[in-house]
């Protein structure tokens, strides 16, 4: 059978589900955040999944956008880590479970 | 090699390696769900180029397996973080999260097979090089093309700063 615009998007939904099991059960820190990356690759896989299937070039163009603050978000995110991580000396978070410094 | 069963390959391959970045059995080390994570990108790539989406396939293994995922082992490195520690799992919140989670993707999943998206559509003839998706850039969506770089400039001041070791 032809492969439809129905396989990429359940591809696309069992990999954020992937990934939001990721951010649910795994309790070091850079293993939620790589899980928020796949979540992110999910939606990237839809988004260029419906811009073949409707002949739209936007969704492609989201999808760049989308990589791009991907790329700013995860530096970000990273230099929080390593900053609590000075902090703390501890990656796990069940540690973390304050506000304060 | 069909295009089907080329899907079919790369679905699996995607599926599998984000299945091992999140629930591996055999290492709990983070350097693992990171090389698994650089296999998933690579098959998402796959998955681009069959949806004739070129340039997005070669921008992703670019930037995202070659600078987001160097820059994520560069930290895991950094931080030198070993094995996840076996503290006591709350086996009740586990089996929770993972019922809920299976629940959403059930869920999901009749959602996009019962909708009957690809009833009426036409035949797909989108071909995503690089010149058309150029000029959108550059002519519809130039705004947020600026807006990106401030974004980005704004990302690199971040992280410089909160990288510095005393905040005076």
């Amino acid at each position: 059978m032809t492969v439809t615009l129905e396989h990429y998007l359940v591809v696309s939904a069992l990999l954020f589900s992937l990934g939001l099991l990721g951010v649910i059960a795994r309790r070091n820190l850079l293993i939620i955040y790589m899980s928020l990356e796949l979540m992110l690759n999910a939606a990237n896989l839809a988004l260029v999944a419906f811009s073949r299937f409707n002949n739209n070039l936007n969704g492609q163009v989201m999808v760049f956008f989308i990589i791009t603050v991907a790329a700013a978000e995860v530096a970000v995110g990273l230099a929080l880590i390593v900053a609590l991580y000075r902090r703390r000396q501890t990656a796990h978070v069940e540690d973390l479970t304050t506000m304060k410094l | 090699m069909t295009q089907e069963m080329l899907f079919y390959i790369f679905a699996f391959l995607t599926l599998a390696c984000g299945l091992l970045v999140v629930a591996n059995p055999f290492s709990r080390n983070p350097v693992t769900s990171a090389m698994f994570l650089v296999l998933t990108i690579v098959g998402l790539a796959g998955l681009f180029v069959l949806l004739h989406a070129y340039f997005l396939a070669a921008v992703q293994i670019l930037v995202y397996a070659g600078a987001v995922m160097v820059l994520f082992l560069f930290v895991i490195m950094l931080l030198n973080v070993k094995e996840e520690e076996r503290r006591k799992i709350k086996r009740f919140g586990l089996v929770a999260g993972v019922i809920c989670v299976g629940a959403l993707a059930f869920m999901f999943g009749k959602a996009i097979t019962d909708s009957g998206l690809s009833a009426n559509l036409p035949a797909p003839t989108l071909e995503g090089v690089t010149a058309p998706l150029g000029k959108a850039l550059f002519q519809d969506f130039l705004l947020p093309f600026e807006v990106l770089s401030v974004l980005l400039l704004v990302a690199m001041v971040g992280v410089i700063l909160l990288s510095k070791k005393e905040l005076k």
